[in-house]
């Protein structure tokens, strides 16, 4: 129980990415395994988070002249995440207007019934 | 008979997740004892660039490129977004969207300059607090989409947004670029760095947050925009 | 005493935000799918705030919540609305 209480985040990431892996593998409509990517995506942002995580640190912000460098949680993982979530989004709406021209093209956005993409 | 690999497959993923992560206690004081680079970003970050913020120093300074790439690529999503979803010279019909009630309408026109005011002080600020020109372009993007939603029958001039997109991103390489020719590298820090925790401080960062933040709220809101218009 | 308290949130703000993710997997309507989707989001956004990630905290919360949400509700509109 100690344990569980400990690494609550890591249960939460390693959760939230096996659920995005399963939705994208398992399920047949393509807007579902689009919402199983972005769920992913978020699980991986806040892997990097907690990676970077010190205890008892604060915001690596020095806004008043009292702070000092010693007690501040790691800086480079939060510009990393910056990126990836603003790319996250760009790629997402990629995929939806692949989406639409799929539906209009196919009438259907079932992957199984859609033969190209099978190679 | 999928699901059962899936399962297999995610079992093998789950464990070896767990495997590397019982190496990094959580919480571990880890960036004191070997030689990382937050170490070096923390200590000596308002020194050499003069940002309070350390992790905009960080993403426009020390990890220049990357942003440029990130723009890039933001770039790059809108212009296949526009390019899969155009009809070539197919007329679509014309859909009259079913105009909002009084109170919303008014409600939208009220907010819309207020959230665009909000959104500004967020990317100009991004030195100084915690924002940047990111989540500020993306809060002007919202503006936008609202007055999508509420107030639908005011168009939204969309070669003005395209040119603004266009002119910000220009503004960033040509920042880059003088950088190269006043101090020998690209996207190096020219101007002068002033008094920490002001308004007019840091460099060339607040310069280059603005044109990110104009970029990516002009970007955001023709992807909706897009979206809307192009397919029936 | 706080220390408990501030686990024992943790503790249920991760569990709620699992409860979503399950609940985004299991829908079949897309709509619920994608509100389900926005809750998660903002759970993230809280706890990148709990974990001294200010900026990452306002990204996401903006994004994931406003942006992603729209994109998605105008495809699934514009495609079908239930996964049959």
């Amino acid at each position: 129980m100690n344990l569980l209480f400990n690494n609550t985040y890591y249960l939460a990431c390693i959760g939230l990415i096996a659920i995005g892996l399963y939705v994208m593998l398992v399920k047949k409509n393509l807007i579902k395994v689009i919402i199983g990517l972005s769920l992913f995506e978020t699980g991986i942002n806040l892997l990097f988070i907690v990676i970077g995580y010190i205890r008892h640190g604060t915001a690596p912000i020095f806004s008043r002249p009292g702070l000092t460098a010693e007690n501040m949680v790691d800086p480079t993982p939060q510009a990393l995440v910056l990126t990836a979530i603003v790319i996250g989004v760009a790629v997402l709406a990629l995929a939806l207007s692949l989406a639409v021209r799929l539906n209009e093209h196919y009438g259907t956005l079932n992957l199984r019934k859609i033969r190209d993409l099978k190679w | 008979m999928r699901i059962l690999i899936s399962a297999i497959l995610l079992t093998i993923l789950v464990l070896g997740l767990a495997f590397a992560l019982v190496e990094i206690p959580f919480g571990a004081n880890q960036i004191n004892s070997s030689l990382k680079p937050g170490r070096h970003y923390l200590e000596n970050g308002v020194d050499e660039t003069g940002a309070a913020n350390v992790v905009t120093s960080v993403v426009v300074t020390y990890r220049g490129f990357d942003t440029l790439g990130e723009v890039t690529i933001l770039f790059i999503a809108a212009i296949g977004l526009g390019a899969v979803l155009y009809t070539r010279g197919k007329r679509l019909p014309e859909v009259k969207p079913q105009p909002a009630s009084l109170i919303l309408q008014t409600g939208c026109r009220f907010l819309f300059p207020l959230i665009l005011v909000f959104g500004t002080y967020i990317f100009i600020h991004g030195h100084l607090s915690p924002g940047g020109g990111f989540q500020g372009g993306v809060i002007v993007a919202s503006a936008f989409l609202l007055v999508y939603l509420g107030c639908a029958e005011k168009k939204i001039a969309r070669t003005k947004l395209a040119a603004t997109e266009s002119f910000a991103g220009l503004v960033f390489v040509i920042v880059g670029l003088l950088g190269l020719v006043v101090g020998g590298s690209f996207l190096m820090n020219f101007l002068p760095q002033g008094t920490v925790n002001t308004l007019f401080s840091a460099g060339v960062i607040p310069v280059i947050y603005a044109a990110i933040g104009f970029k990516v709220g002009s970007e955001l809101a023709g992807i909706v925009g897009d979206l809307l218009e192009k397919s029936q | 005493m706080e220390d408990t308290l501030k686990q024992i949130t943790e503790a249920v703000i991760v569990v709620l935000m699992l409860g979503g993710a399950v609940c985004a997997c299991i829908f079949k309507d897309l709509l619920n799918a994608v509100i389900a989707t926005a809750f998660v989001s903002l759970m993230a956004a809280i706890l990148f705030y709990f974990l001294q990630a200010p900026d990452v905290a306002m990204a996401e919360a903006s994004i994931g919540a406003a942006l992603t949400t729209a994109i998605f509700v105008i495809a699934i509109r514009k495609t079908k609305r239930f996964e049959e």
